[in-house]
């Protein structure tokens, strides 16, 4: 399996890369990791007659905490974020879900925008991206713009970026209340496949224990991750029992619309959506609470 | 359209190369074909089995997602870059050898990248910790039980010797 003929250009700059992909036109594409483009190419179901590689473009790999948010640059490889120290600390959710994400080789490689663009409904970080609310700044030769991530996502490998846009910069909303916990699920065939369905959450409790505010969402039960900002505001002032989470997880799956496929039917998909929503919060909640009890000190 | 050759020059293990390649040509197929490091195996070509693993400036990779034209300018250490200048087999390598971590051998160049990037960065792993390092490769013969052994050994050996 070899990919099809096409041509190849390496940008040592956003403006560069930008400049490429407007000049080079539709088969023109980004290639970050590579490590979902590159198989692509090879099954042929991906025939770009351009690469633009951003690879070697310094400005798109760091790690940054600003303005209550922490900040990568788009190339910033998912190994490295994952084991980055602030990143562990104000975002733990980011390294949980990435535990998830293929293996360490293609960590290595593989990038944070990178997964973002290719918006696969099953990936682990357009989910976090989704249930964080976080911010999505994109470039192109007409500027600068910037999106939440459930506007960036439209269905399969389908998004909201135009042909000559790229992603420049994720910011993950730091939670600063003092006790949050969060956590991440994911059932897959074996663990580094793709997920059939996963569930992330993240939980903020007062002093006694009631909710202060809690985000979750699954991913793969639907053509996008999915969030559910509404069902999670209704958590706002409980006390997290078991029975609320259940009926939430509940109220969630059934809103999924899953797909089928060979390896789970569209049954079992929100059957898993409805039990790993469940699990995901009871979790981050037993997480929060453990903190709160100061039995986690990081 | 009659894609353009482009010329490349990569540091594989310690020795620049040189030479010029269509873009498609991906990073396994240049190491192999051209330069003929037949020690990288190439499996899937589709990022599934983790034979075709690399160091790529340290970090391992899958050389099968990765075009050749990629790599200019970088660092690429290849399993023949894991044996000593004489050739010999280092103790990783013996370490296969001694638990009979292969049979076909055809995972083995991948297997052992995988646990040399392992073991540089920590070089006292739990199983746990082993199993996650070569979880993105696939063996069909060995059942991994002797894989995981031999990496238990090499560390303890390394550990031992107190140098890598
Ligand atoms: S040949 Fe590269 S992962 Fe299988
Ligand atoms: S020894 Fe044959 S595939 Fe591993």
């Amino acid at each position: 399996m070899k990919a099809a003929a096409f041509e190849y250009a390496r940008a040592s700059s956003i403006e560069e890369a930008c400049a490429l992909l407007r000049e080079r036109g539709d088969g023109a594409r980004l290639i970050a990791g590579g490590q979902s483009l590159a198989p692509m190419m090879a099954m042929r179901l991906a025939r770009p007659t351009w690469l633009v590689d951003i690879n070697d473009v310094p400005d798109l790999q760091y790690i940054r905490v600003e303005g209550e948010r922490l900040r990568a640059g788009a190339c910033t490889r998912q190994r490295a974020l994952e084991r980055d120290a602030r990143a562990i600390r104000l975002v733990p959710l980011l390294s949980q879900a990435l535990q998830w994400v293929g293996h360490i080789q293609t960590r290595n490689r593989g990038t944070a925008g990178g997964s973002l663009a290719h918006a696969d409904p099953s990936a682990e970080l357009p989910l976090v991206a989704c249930v964080l609310d976080a911010e999505v700044s994109v470039r192109s030769t007409r500027g600068r713009r910037a999106l939440r991530a459930g506007d960036l996502f439209t269905g399969p490998m389908t998004t909201t970026l135009a042909a000559d846009e790229l992603i420049e910069e994720i910011a993950w909303p730091i939670w600063r209340e003092d006790h949050v916990g969060s956590a991440f699920t994911e059932v897959s065939i074996r663990h580094g496949d793709f997920a059939l369905v996963a569930a992330a959450a993240q939980v903020a409790l007062d002093g006694e224990a009631r909710c202060l505010r809690a985000s979750f969402g699954v991913g793969g039960a639907d053509a996008t991750p999915v969030a559910f900002p509404e069902l999670a505001q209704t958590l706002a002032g409980a006390r997290l029992e078991d029975s609320i989470i259940s009926t939430i997880a509940e109220r969630a799956a059934a809103a999924l619309d899953p797909g089928e496929d060979l390896h789970a039917s569209a049954h079992y998909r929100r059957h898993l959506a409805k039990v790993l929503a469940e699990r995901s919060l009871l979790e981050a909640r037993d997480r929060a609470i453990a903190r709160r009890a100061g039995q986690i000190r990081q | 359209m009659t894609p353009r050759g482009h010329r490349i020059s990569v540091e594989v293990n310690g020795h620049l190369h040189e030479g010029e390649v269509p873009a498609r040509l991906t990073l396994v197929d240049w190491l192999r074909d051209e330069l003929h490091l037949s020690g990288t195996h190439v499996g899937c070509e589709h990022g599934i089995c983790g034979a075709c693993s690399v160091l790529f400036d340290g970090e391992a990779v899958r050389s099968c997602l990765m075009f050749a034209v990629q790599a200019d300018g970088h660092r690429v250490t290849t399993v023949e870059g894991l044996s000593g200048e004489d050739g010999r087999p280092g103790e990783l390598q013996d370490a296969f050898c001694e638990t009979h971590a292969l049979q076909c051998g055809y995972c083995t160049p991948g297997m052992l990248i995988a646990a040399h990037a392992l073991l540089r960065e920590n070089p006292h792993p739990t199983e746990a910790e082993i199993r996650e390092a070569i979880g993105g490769n696939l063996c069909r013969c060995t059942g991994y039980q002797q894989i995981v052994e031999a990496i238990e050994h090499a560390a303890a050996k390394l550990v031992e010797r107190g140098a890598r």
